[in-house]
């Protein structure tokens, strides 16, 4: 086992874990953040997307080890404390961006880090930029929508 | 799917990297951004007995342009190329391409070191850098060796490193030649089913997916060199060659794609 310590959503962590548990597996496992979704499990769909040190991470695509000093930031940490939405929560809540809501937690960590790295976006960048997130439901109109929105390039 | 149990060792410096290798043998791997190594141990393709971790020699993390060359250290993220303006100036075919691999998610975390060494001759950059003429810089324990990117691959997932030996730097002459990559595919952020990398104004082609390494198109180039146009140049581009059929493509539709391909990244690039 080895000693891994983390910030995870502001607060630091300290876990031990073996060298091949995945980030998340001890996200969701060890500490009950249980928001970042496991689906294709071949860093393929973008269901387990996190923000590492600020930039979006598949976090089925990385051992938890490597990610030893780092900033995690999952769905959990990006609404105020009051419970106020983070903007891109907001977005996607306003033009219903979701159906059933396997993939939203890692669309919105995909799209939260997306817009800081691609100022201007139009919805072509959107399209492009999350072509590492699926969703089964919803033909991603409304995703893309919401994602403009909330880079203020777009929507009402 | 969980990979198989193993040491995890991180390296203080790429020659600690290198010593940790030349203990461990064959039974070690090199991990950097693992965006290729982590889903074959998934898989359980692969089950390195130590993972020695290199992703934070920041130190090999950079890109310096010095004269005509650009020097971009093994552990240089695809999303680093994808954002650097000096990249962008001296050879904007590279920052391009870079741009293209996978999905932001994987650009942040895989290394232009890794995903040559790791040789996939579906990927993206290794077609890139032989495109281009890179030299790729090599070290293990007697010192560092300078290999052509041509020389480089050997077969499927194979290279000329050794298994103590790591990339330590890329070295990319600046072309401001024209360039195109032309990367098809049936579904967003798959690998190439074929692409095509033009650089140097039409003397620089590569091909993806065309067998098993990334490989120089040198008939194509040598028709472009003696004056044929982009669609004579183009009908030479599979020849000789043998693709791979599998799911996506059989030997002979990739064959076809390559020539369509070439001739419009010729075109592109600027050779009519």
């Amino acid at each position: 086992m080895t000693n891994v310590t983390l910030t995870v959503n502001g607060t630091h962590r300290s876990l031990e874990v073996e060298p091949r548990t995945l980030l998340v597996h001890a996200l969701r496992d060890e500490l009950g953040l249980t928001g970042t979704n496991v689906g294709c499990d071949s860093s393929s769909c973008g269901a387990c997307t996190v923000l590492v040190d600020g930039r979006s991470a598949k976090a089925c695509t990385m051992f938890t080890v490597q990610a030893d000093g780092a900033e995690i930031t999952t769905i959990e940490g990006v609404a105020e404390a009051d419970g106020t939405l983070h903007p891109m929560q907001q977005a996607f809540h306003e033009k219903h961006a979701l159906q059933c809501g396997y993939c939203t937690p890692g669309m919105v960590m995909a799209a939260i880090s997306l817009v800081e790295e691609y100022p201007g976006l139009d919805e072509h960048g959107v399209r492009h930029g999350l072509e590492g997130n699926l969703c089964r439901c919803t033909g991603y109109q409304n995703i893309v929508d919401a994602v403009l929105q909330a880079a203020g390039t777009g929507g009402d | 799917m969980i990979p198989a149990a193993f040491d995890y060792k991180v390296a203080e410096s790429a020659e600690h990297a290198i010593s940790l290798l030349a203990e461990h043998g064959d039974e070690a791997k090199l991990l950097a951004g693992g965006h290729s190594l982590i889903p074959m141990m998934r898989f359980r393709l692969a089950a390195p007995g130590v993972l020695v971790d290199v992703g934070r020699l920041d130190d090999l993390r950079y890109i310096r342009r010095s004269n005509g060359t650009v020097a971009i250290g093994a552990l240089t993220r695809h999303s680093d190329l994808e954002h650097s303006a000096e990249l962008a100036q001296a050879c904007p075919m590279l920052s391009s391409v870079a741009a293209l691999v996978g999905d932001p998610a994987v650009r942040h975390r895989g290394t232009l070191g890794g995903t040559i060494a790791h040789a996939d001759p579906a990927s993206d950059l290794p077609a890139a850098v032989l495109a281009l003429g890179a030299t790729i810089v090599a070290r293990g324990p007697g010192g560092s060796r300078e290999i052509a990117a041509t020389n480089f691959f050997t077969g499927y997932f194979e290279s000329v490193l050794a298994d103590d030996e790591m990339i330590t730097e890329i070295r990319v002459p600046a072309d401001d030649g024209g360039w195109n990559y032309q990367k098809f595919n049936r579904r967003a952020q798959d690998w190439a089913i074929v692409g095509v990398a033009v650089a140097s104004g039409g003397t620089g082609v590569s091909l993806v997916n065309m067998g098993s390494t990334p490989m120089r198109a040198s008939a194509v180039e040598a028709a472009v060199y003696s004056g044929a146009s982009a669609a004579e140049a183009a009908a030479v581009a599979a020849e000789g060659l043998a693709p791979p059929t599998d799911l996506n493509a059989d030997s002979d539709y990739r064959s076809h794609l390559a020539r369509v391909l070439t001739r419009r990244a010729l075109n592109a690039a600027g050779v009519s």
